[in-house]
């Protein structure tokens, strides 16, 4: 049994990520005991839905490639619906939205594929400059430039950005099976939102941006980079092949990129009124109130890596 | 057959499990508010608002596998019974009720509707009678005022649907995926005259898409 979780780092992490778990629902249990009036209850909630988020996860990057890849095909799917159904868009656009659908599962190709030309491309390239086509075919130039910006917007961050988190799998093939880079980030990433809110709400003082999201105070954000960094260090031996002095770096880039993607969203919420992207996950919301800080964060590290690393 | 004997219908309930609910789960994505309202039970009826052809799906795939065979839909006959294929799976599968739209002299479009109450089936209404512009809700008709008059008994859960109207307009042939939001309402019972029976539907349709607040075309 425990020769299988060494053989292979990434159960080893993945092990590891169920011990918090543990150690977590142990710890809203005993919060929730002498919980009379249900403070906790959302807290809970989304513990149970972080157990059902992390099996899907982790069932999907170990089984295989394939299942990787449509599994963060299907991510970007739910994504883009999500954003498409609380923005408020025109009758005339339904088409172009039908064809902005399908450039999932050519991006996604490209990526099963390891084409990097293609990938890096298509969608800022050929869909941003084609898409407005089909929006001129459908005749009504009222609000136009509206529509085609947030097409564009919606599908650079549910498609684009979210398939640069499965692109990783590129560059880890030769190091730990395909998916050590993708679960270095997802730890990261989401243990940097889990960080920065219990940080946030120990000790958070003093508002960044009171206006768009008044829970996010620097001593959150600082407590949430200080931690991420020190995650980053724990692990990069297991699933990257980074020296420790890039790992850590990193570490503070998936900090700071994280809590820019989450307020991102956070505007944009605000910017609709509404107060969640909808209510898929109990406890957290819409796919993209789980996802918000990986959009901005997956390019980001990609980009990093591998300029620093791979490519040079 | 009285629907409390009908406590088995595999073909619907696996058509419903298996088929429409993961279909319309993984392609539209369902998200319903108050959904421990939607109560399946003799006398009863759940009126909703009416988009598109989905919308019957959608309500039949929130219903529970156990409840599925005490649940008959009222719908046109001239679409759902078109062809003989259609009638088949519209009978058998998707529990249509068909009723003519445009009735002889004389003729009680509503005696098959009576019929499944009166045999214990929980009937699911579109008291708007047509899907109308998309996302827009019509004036309700007066048949289901006229229904709860003869059966004085009976209860209605009001029901509200947005997004089917976006994702499969009339009209349209081309599914565009958009989230499908359900809210279910508290039971109402007859008011006291037509009138006020078709204002309170009204009004506990208009609560119910003001509290899901969805967006419309712009």
């Amino acid at each position: 049994m425990l020769s299988v979780l060494f053989a292979n780092p990434v159960y080893l992490s993945i092990a590891g990520v169920f011990g918090v778990l543990i150690v977590a629902s142990v710890i809203v249990r005993i919060m929730r005991r002498n919980d009379t009036e249900g403070h906790y209850r959302e807290l809970d909630a989304r513990v149970k839905s972080w157990w059902f988020m992390i099996v899907i996860f982790s069932l999907a990057i170990v089984t295989s490639p394939v299942v990787s890849v449509i599994f963060f095909a299907f991510l970007s799917f739910l994504a883009l619906k999500e954003y498409f159904s609380i923005i408020p868009l025109r009758k005339a656009d339904r088409r172009a939205l039908f064809w902005a659908y399908l450039a999932i599962p050519v991006q996604y190709y490209f990526v099963a594929n390891g084409l990097y030309g293609l990938f890096i491309v298509f969608i800022p390239v050929w869909v941003f400059f084609l898409l407005p086509f089909r929006l001129i075919v459908a005749g009504q130039t009222d609000g136009f430039l509206n529509s085609v910006a947030k097409i564009s917007w919606g599908l650079m961050i549910a498609v684009f950005a979210v398939s640069h988190a499965a692109m990783l799998m590129q560059y880890s093939k030769a190091l730990q099976g395909h998916v050590g880079l993708i679960m270095f980030l997802a730890v990261l990433n989401q243990g940097n939102d889990v960080a920065q809110y219990v940080w946030g709400k120990l000790f958070g003082k003093t508002k960044i941006v009171p206006e768009v999201s008044p829970k996010k105070t620097w001593e959150g954000f600082m407590g949430g980079v200080m931690t991420t960094v020190v995650i980053a260090g724990l692990i990069y031996p297991l699933l990257t092949p980074f020296t420790f002095q890039f790992a850590l770096l990193t570490g503070v880039l998936i900090a700071v990129t994280g809590f820019i993607g989450d307020v991102t969203f956070s505007a944009l919420k605000r910017d609709l009124k509404i107060k969640d992207s909808g209510n898929l996950i109990p406890g957290h919301g819409g796919i993209l109130d789980r996802i918000d800080s990986l959009s901005l964060t997956a390019p980001l590290f990609f980009h990093c890596v591998r300029y620093f690393y791979f490519v040079g | 057959m009285s629907a409390q004997k009908n406590k088995f219908d595999l073909p619907r309930q696996l058509f419903y499990v298996l088929i429409v609910r993961p279909v319309l789960m993984i392609l539209l994505g369902l998200s319903a508010r108050h959904l421990e309202r939607l109560t399946v039970k003799p006398r009863h009826a759940i009126a909703a608002n009416h988009n598109s052809h989905l919308d019957a799906l959608v309500l039949m795939s929130l219903i529970k596998f156990r409840d599925i065979p005490k649940v008959k839909l009222v719908a046109a006959k001239d679409y759902f019974c078109r062809t003989p294929l259609r009638t088949w799976i519209s009978t058998n599968l998707i529990g249509v009720i068909p009723i003519e739209r445009s009735p002889k002299e004389g003729e009680d479009v509503l005696e098959p509707v009576k019929k499944a109450i009166e045999d214990g089936y929980t009937i699911v209404i579109f008291p708007e009678g047509t899907r109308g512009e998309p996302e827009k809700r019509q004036p309700l008709k007066y048949g289901i005022a006229k229904l709860v008059q003869e059966m004085l008994d009976i209860t209605v859960t009001p029901v509200f649907m947005h997004g089917l109207g976006k994702s499969l307009p009339r009209g349209e042939a081309l599914l565009v995926p958009f989230v499908c939001r359900v809210n279910v309402g508290e039971e109402i019972g007859w008011g006291g005259d037509r009138t006020a029976f078709i204002a309170l539907l009204e009004k506990s349709l208009s609560e119910l898409e003001k509290e899901l607040d969805p967006k419309e075309w712009s």
